[in-house]
């Protein structure tokens, strides 16, 4: 399950109003664009949300998809995150089958060498969660897998530009800046 | 002060200066039509909801100025989706304001209730559902913002019946403050610059120009530009009467139907200026074969339209009228006119090309001889003042229209271009002559598009508007016979109308209206002046048009422009 090229981080800053995310979700339907993930939470300022997209430019090259999102008047600023220049965090919650007398052991291993936690205990399953990198999620996925996931849940990934020497490499798509 | 939801609407609608709308009132809507009464905007009763929507793109069409209808829930906010995106397509500035169920019954399938402004999302700019009556003000100022800026278009204001019933305090506002929606009108100066060096540079240019020219009013920037730089202009089916057809540079409309020179001219160019316009595919036929050896300037208000379908070498994003009058200027401090390289080889193969490939009908006038829709087209386009205005449906009769009336101004052309929804020419002529009383309005539709809307006639005469439609009956719904015709192998399905039912005449007269029927060639010229001394209300002609008659040239849907058909007697294709 690896992000490749073909993948393309936006972070899409929206005015925080009802139907907003039916609007861009509806764009990318009728213009034939594919979401690859998505988060959304309201940003410090309340008047405005953050809406971490990942889209599959194979179906549209970004630059139109980038243009019509711009078009939509609560869409007040884009910005494509360079994977290189930026930190992506995911969330994973899974439960897990881990008897007591069997494997149990092994997968609490797994979790604290993945610097996860246990967030949930039953007689033969755990919950556990990790956050990381989408690559270190999509490992820790692998590495559970074997011993049996009973429901798994990511939340789609956050991203934010890093923290360079010179300013963030932040590049705005558009002029339309708010 | 102390105004209902349904006041406040009103007021803020004549705040905004709108004099005329278009609607028909129902249950959830109702709170809102008392004011009017009261106010200074003239209503105009519809008998179908659809009517209200295309007299509101109407009037825009030809006046500039946003139209606006007004209906119930439910089934009429469903009716008016069809003019929505018309208007979406053609970039028309419409504000619709739709009642709703009360807020409190939302979400329950209350009667009447549907989901309109999630319905209307992807037909419209913007569109608000009003939870609050202090929040009209605000929204009406916005959506008349949205609706008339950057790219027009329509937008859609949904009023609960609770909403527009409640108390607020009037205020309105100064301005609009919205983060997200900045358009760009002034284009870039590097940018304008490097399409001059190229103008400069082009041995074969035209100037592709499109809707955009009208919207921005830049046709004078446009015959400056032309003149200026000699260079020849192809107007689109968006934009006739954007560059005079009598104009000795103007090729008149590319496309499908567009005629040989406009259509070969931008294939052979070397550079096309693309003005306003976006490579419809009905103008770049197989876009892989579209003018090949062009390089591409493209300006647009939208800049998601620079590089949709073919990448430009120098894209610039603004206002067309404003663009253009800065590119003039760019080309003169080049050297203007003296500075264009010698393009006369150019000028003389275009020449050559329209000698050799005119519009081409044969009328008879002999005994039984068929009446042709293209000679009434020139009969009526000669018998009508020079400024008259022309509204059209959709399918043969529309390209006829196009083809063959003479555009020489601005505005005198109104017809649905990009969705193609039949039925437009009707109602989308009552408000072109609402919005301008003072011109002659006629309307050209086919049979198949009069039977969708005509009962907006009877508005029409309720509301003394004396337009004229002249029905070009050829007793079937004539583009897609001519489809099946050429690529079905002349199997006929499902398109022949007959010319008798409905009886047109009688259908008109019974809409109050005086109806007319002309079955031969001399007939014609008689039957338009007599309509054209009517002013006391509406006139339908019933032209009996040859059934067999086919829009020539064609570019066959897929193929390459290349492969235009000129004629059935003429090259490629033709049987």
């Amino acid at each position: 399950m690896s992000v490749a090229v073909k993948h393309h981080t936006l972070s899409v800053l929206v005015e925080n109003k009802a139907g907003v995310l039916t609007r861009i979700a509806g764009l990318f339907a009728r213009r034939g664009f594919n979401i690859y993930s998505l988060a959304v939470a309201p940003t410090d300022d309340e008047r405005f949300s953050r809406i971490t997209i990942v889209v599959d430019v194979e179906s549209k090259p970004l630059e139109q998809i980038t243009k019509q999102l711009f078009k939509l008047i609560n869409v007040v600023k884009i910005s494509e995150l360079d994977p290189e220049a930026s930190v992506e965090r995911e969330l994973v919650l899974a439960t897990v089958r881990a008897g007591a007398g069997g494997t149990r052991g092994q997968v609490i291993e797994l979790v604290q060498v993945f610097e996860g936690k246990i967030v949930d205990v039953g007689p033969d399953q755990l919950t556990v969660m990790m956050a990381g990198t989408p690559a270190k999620v999509d490992d820790f996925e692998d590495l559970m897998r074997p011993y049996g996931i009973v429901e798994l849940q990511r939340t789609g990934r956050v991203a934010l530009p890093k923290l360079e020497r010179q300013a963030p490499r932040l590049r705005s798509v558009s002029g339309k800046v708010g | 002060m102390k105004l209902t939801g349904a006041q406040a609407l009103i007021k803020s609608l004549e705040m905004e200066g709108v004099e005329v709308m278009f609607g028909l009132p129902g249950g959830a809507i109702l709170p809102v039509y008392d004011p009017i009464i009261d106010s200074t905007i003239r209503h105009v009763l519809v008998r179908h909801e659809q009517g209200a929507g295309h007299m509101a793109e109407g009037y825009a069409h030809v006046t500039g100025r946003p139209g606006v209808a007004m209906v119930t829930s439910g089934p009429a906010a469903t009716n008016i989706v069809t003019p929505l995106c018309d208007a979406y397509m053609d970039s028309v500035p419409m504000v619709v304001v739709t009642g709703q169920v009360p807020s409190s019954a939302i979400g329950s399938d209350a009667f009447q209730e549907c989901d309109t402004t999630g319905i209307t999302m992807s037909v419209t700019k913007h569109n608000w559902l009003v939870m609050d009556a202090q929040d009209i003000p605000r929204i009406v100022r916005e959506a008349f913002h949205i609706a008339t800026t950057g790219r027009p278009g329509p937008v859609l204001i949904d009023v609960p019946k609770d909403v527009s019933m409640q108390s607020m305090d009037w205020y309105w506002p100064d301005g609009v403050d919205l983060p997200g929606y900045k358009p760009t009108t002034i284009g870039h100066p590097r940018m304008i610059k490097e399409a001059a060096r190229l103008i400069g540079e082009s041995r074969r240019p035209v100037i592709y120009a499109g809707g955009g020219i009208l919207k921005s009013r830049g046709a004078e920037a446009l015959r400056a530009l032309a003149e200026l730089t000699g260079i020849p202009v192809v107007t689109t089916l968006m934009a006739r009467g954007a560059f005079p057809d009598r104009h000795e540079l103007c090729l008149g409309m590319p496309g499908m139907h567009g005629n040989y020179t406009a259509v070969t001219a931008m294939q052979r160019a070397d550079l096309l200026i693309a003005l306003g316009s976006r490579f419809d595919d009905r103008v770049t036929g197989k876009v892989s074969g579209f003018a090949p050896e062009a390089r591409i300037i493209h300006v647009d208000i939208d800049p998601a339209e620079l590089g949709k379908v073919r990448r430009p070498d120098v894209p610039i994003v603004g206002d067309c009228r404003r663009v253009i009058e800065e590119l003039v200027r760019a080309v003169e401090a080049l050297g203007g006119a003296a500075s264009q390289p010698d393009r006369s080889e150019w000028m003389a193969q275009l020449r050559r090309w329209q000698q050799e490939y005119p519009l081409r009908y044969e009328q008879s006038f002999d005994d039984g001889g068929a009446l042709k829709p293209q000679y009434v087209l020139e009969q009526l386009r000669d018998a009508t003042p020079d400024d008259t205005i022309v509204v059209s449906g959709v399918g043969q009769h529309q390209m006829w229209t196009s083809q063959y009336w003479r555009f020489d101004h601005p505005y005198t052309w109104v017809n649905s271009g990009g969705l193609g929804t039949m039925g437009f020419a009707v109602p989308a002529a009552i408000g072109a002559k609402v919005g301008r009383p003072d011109r002659m309005v006629w309307a050209v539709d086919g049979d198949g598009c009069f039977q969708m809307t005509a009962q907006e006639l009877v508005t029409a005469t309720a509301e003394r508007i004396p337009v004229k439609v002249a029905i070009l009956n050829n007793a079937y719904l004539g583009m897609v016979r001519q489809w099946q015709e050429m690529f079905y192998e002349e199997r006929y399905s499902e398109v022949y109308l007959s010319p008798d039912l409905p009886d047109y005449v009688k259908w008109a007269e019974a809409m109050g209206c005086v109806g007319l029927r002309v079955e031969h060639p001399e007939e014609v010229l008689p039957a338009i002046e007599k309509a054209n001394e009517i002013d006391d209300r509406p006139v339908v002609i019933d032209f009996r048009t040859d059934s067999a008659e086919k829009v020539y040239p064609m570019v066959a849907a897929g193929t390459s422009n290349d492969d235009i058909i000129v004629d059935p007697a003429h090259g490629e294709g033709g049987r």
